[in-house]
């Protein structure tokens, strides 16, 4: 454990004026687990990004090996057996994973590529260190766990000694995250150093043996991951006290605001939504849990209007809403916090208030027959903005320049401030950090509290167990089965989530 | 008429009009395979038609024989040099492609009719070639009966040469690791650079190789069927090879076949005479009949066919 493989001395890198790491030292050795622990914006990814030679730091130094190096690109840390594994795979997902994984690094033989020999190295390595993937299959066609045992066996296919992962676990099922943690161990075992970027702590606690917790730019600490508690090291990260739980009143429950009845919804001609029945309540979330792509995104697009509905019935307040125009159903009290806030939530290049406004413009006060108040669309951004503590120079600034938790931020103003009966949220959290998830998390919980219905899908199933009244499982376009948040681990609903049904799970 | 000489007429001028769009199509392969969209086609196939008429009427009274086949890779030469321009403004300037492949398409026909004047006399278009590509018969296979009077008696020997480029075009994109690298970056530039690819590198080698086919594809068209060079010698023959190469799903067999469907399409003007359903129809809509199918080709299959991922995007690269 001794012999360190690299060393980060006094690093500061600048951007303008901007200090994104401010005099950072950190040290990796051989064989060992460091984990990189931050909020988004902390600086994480700007550090790493200059151990895999994609920034040049303004002062410091970096030595790999005990010798100081420059890296003027990515291929130069490939050459000193840095490998990094991207948060956005950098797949094609036209190309086979044999394709993908020797680009840049054929072998030959008489002009062509030899995809026999490369086919052997890689077997060899993957039964060395446990990856299991499919060498002829289409990066297209695979699951996002087996591309991040692509993308592990590209850097382990350059002979990389040091890999680097950014926020590897964020699109992974849990049983994929215990499989990862897995390789993480053999490749440690062989005396590979892994540096892993995360603000997940739960994975600290099992994967990593060292910690280091950046704020603002600086290091706040080096801690031994075994001695500190996961409560201590979230405060370390945020500066301060971090609530996992949230506070449920006493509410009348008993009136049904959304109700879904065998409803069905294809997409390219297939079933994505088969015959589902829901029902979400007054002071009620109902959470939806799931993996990716098992019909979540169809059903609330069906919901809300955005996707044509095969058959089925959606009650909203008792009245039939099925394959209604998106405004009427906005009209009838549902607000709907979208799954991808850059594509469907926001207009980037357009100001926050024009943003906050993009639900009501066409009414008074916004609207004075066909011409825009902006007097009053200002006034509703300045004062959501305050409301819903949106971090921002102005009103007037693009939504596209705040950051993700500031653009979630102004999605979750906008919908809420409708005080609508019925509120759609999908990842509201997603690509979120800690600080701001906490104040979407208690937000939505208020308007529980005040008696509105919740229709929480997400992925995160710590979310889910942490704000849902009730939580249904989906799997391949049905409801599989119904949980009770309080008495079900992440684990018996990460089981559930792969396809078995609660008897199996038990 | 016989049967047998219906099909030799059909096949052989199916095959003469085809040969310029199978090397365009190929042409545009290799740029989108890369990532650039090539709407200038139809300027680097008039560059090419005028290089090569010019060199052919220059020359031909000292190479004889071998000048119209000197002259398709003079006009290779120039539709390369004249896709640097198309490179540089995509790549290099990160342009938008589909302008950028227009004002080639504008350039081109300017240029080389008022460089025919200049070099003519006056005359808005070149004299006539005295000696084209004309047409070829296999010795031996032409033996073969049947067959052999069809595919291999007074056929385009360039036809079949671009055919064979078709097949080298495919093991090069698809077999060696050049080309592995050639479509890496059109379908994920950023992938590409991290694994140390030179986008920029590889892109231009795209547009070139597409510029030197697309001029190869004007000059046969101007040595095999227009014979001489003026402003309505390439009358959206780019176009066309570009339709080719969507309905070819922008692999280069895809994109030969259907440049030889193209072809046919092409040929019923001449041939439509001669084939006994259709001898009664007016030949305007032969005339008609390659851009309507064409335009029908580009609707139904636009849509469909799935284009390297990154086509048509500029990469920057992060500092």
């Amino acid at each position: 454990m001794s012999t360190s493989v690299v060393e980060m001395r006094h690093i500061t890198k600048k951007f303008g004026n901007f200090k994104a790491n401010d005099d950072i030292s950190l040290t990796l050795h051989k064989g060992e687990i460091l984990a990189l622990l931050g909020e988004n914006g902390a600086g994480k990814s700007t550090l790493m990004g200059m151990l895999s030679g994609l920034l040049k730091p303004t002062e410091g130094q970096i030595l790999v090996e005990g010798k100081e190096v420059e890296m003027e690109s990515p291929r130069d840390a490939k050459k000193l057996g840095i490998g990094m594994v991207h948060q956005h795979f950098m797949l094609i997902p036209a190309f086979t994973v044999l394709e993908n994984i020797i680009l840049g690094e054929e072998p030959l033989k008489g002009g062509r590529i030899d995809y026999k020999k490369a086919s052997q190295e890689i077997e060899r390595l993957a039964e060395k260190y446990q990856l299991d993937i499919d060498l002829k299959a289409k990066v297209a066609d695979i699951t996002v766990g087996m591309q991040q045992r692509v993308e592990i066996m590209k850097a382990l296919y350059r002979k990389a000694n040091i890999f680097i992962f950014d926020e590897p676990t964020a699109a992974l099922t849990p049983q994929e995250i215990d499989q990862l943690m897995k390789i993480f161990r053999a490749l440690a075992d062989e005396g590979k150093s892994i540096i892993f970027i995360t603000h997940k702590l739960k994975e600290i606690k099992e994967a990593a043996d060292r910690c280091i917790v950046i704020r603002a730019g600086r290091v706040i600490d080096d801690v031994m991951v075994a001695d500190v508690a996961e409560e201590k090291m979230a405060e370390m990260m945020v500066g301060r006290k971090i609530r996992t739980t949230v506070d449920k009143a006493e509410v009348d429950q008993s009136k049904a605001v959304l109700e879904v009845k065998g409803l069905n919804v294809e997409k390219h001609g297939l079933q994505a939504v088969k015959n589902l029945d829901l029902t979400v309540h007054t002071g009620e979330i109902v959470g939806v849990a799931g993996v990716d792509g098992n019909g979540q995104s169809e059903l609330i697009d069906a919901l809300t209007g955005m996707r044509k509905i095969k058959s089925g019935s959606v009650k909203i307040n008792g009245k039939e809403y099925a394959n209604h125009p998106v405004r009427e159903i906005t009209e009838a009290g549902v607000g709907y916090i979208p799954e991808d806030r850059q594509v469907v939530g926001l207009v980037l290049p357009m100001t926050i208030s024009e943003n906050l406004a993009l639900k009501n413009y066409y009414r008074k006060p916004f609207n004075n027959h066909g011409i825009l108040e902006y007097a009053d669309i200002n006034q509703n951004g300045k004062d959501l903005i305050e409301k819903f503590d949106i971090r921002s120079q102005s009103e007037k600034e693009a939504v596209g320049s705040l950051s993700g938790g500031n653009q979630q931020k102004v999605i979750v103003a906008r919908e809420i401030a409708s005080k609508p009966d019925l509120l759609i949220a999908a990842n509201p959290t997603r690509g979120v950090d800690v600080g701001a998830i906490e104040y979407i998390h208690e937000k939505i919980n208020d308007e529980r509290n005040d008696g509105r219905a919740v229709l929480l899908v997400s992925f995160e199933l710590d979310e889910i167990l942490k704000l849902s009244d009730r939580v249904v499982v989906m799997h391949a376009g049905e409801i599989v089965g119904e949980i009770d948040p309080k008495n079900t681990s992440a684990e018996e609903l990460g089981l559930m989530m792969a396809g078995k049904k609660i008897a199996d799970a038990e | 008429m016989s049967l047998e000489t219906i099909l030799m007429t059909v096949f052989s001028s199916t095959l003469i009009y085809a040969a310029p769009l199978i090397f365009t199509a190929l042409g545009g392969t290799f740029s989108e395979r890369s990532g650039i969209v090539n709407v200038g086609l139809e300027g680097m196939m008039i560059v090419g038609a005028f290089s090569s008429t010019v060199f052919t009427l220059s020359f031909s009274n000292a190479l004889g024989t071998a000048t119209p086949w000197l002259s398709i890779l003079v006009g290779g030469f120039f539709g390369f040099l004249f896709s640097i321009l198309h490179a540089v403004a995509t790549v290099n300037f990160r342009a938008d492609h589909i302008i950028s492949g227009t004002v080639l398409n504008l350039l081109a026909p300017g240029l080389c009719v008022f460089l025919t004047r200049i070099i003519y006399n006056g005359k808005g278009q070149t004299p006539i070639i005295e000696q084209g590509l004309g047409t070829y018969t296999f010795p031996g296979l032409s033996k073969i009966p049947v067959l052999g009077k069809i595919l291999f008696t007074r056929t385009s020997l360039v036809a079949y040469f671009a055919i064979l480029i078709a097949i080298v075009s495919w093991y090069f994109l698809y077999r060696t690791n050049v080309g592995l690298r050639l479509r890496s970056v059109g379908e994920n530039p950023v992938a590409a650079d991290t694994l140390g690819i030179n986008v920029y590198k590889y892109r231009y080698l795209g547009v070139l190789i597409s510029g030197f086919l697309g001029g190869m594809g004007g000059a046969v068209m101007a040595q095999s069927i227009t014979m001489n060079f003026s402003s309505n010698t390439i009358s959206g023959q780019g176009f066309m090879a570009l339709a080719a190469m969507i309905f070819g799903k922008w692999h280069p067999i895809g994109a030969m076949g259907a440049a030889l469907f193209f072809g046919l399409a092409q040929s019923l003007p001449i041939t439509g005479a001669y084939i006994p359903l259709l001898s009664h129809v007016n030949s305007v809509w032969f005339q008609v009949a390659p851009y309507v199918i064409t335009i029908i080709v580009l609707v139904i299959f636009l849509g469909k066919a799935v284009a390297p991922a990154a086509d048509g995007t500029n990469y920057i690269k992060n500092k």
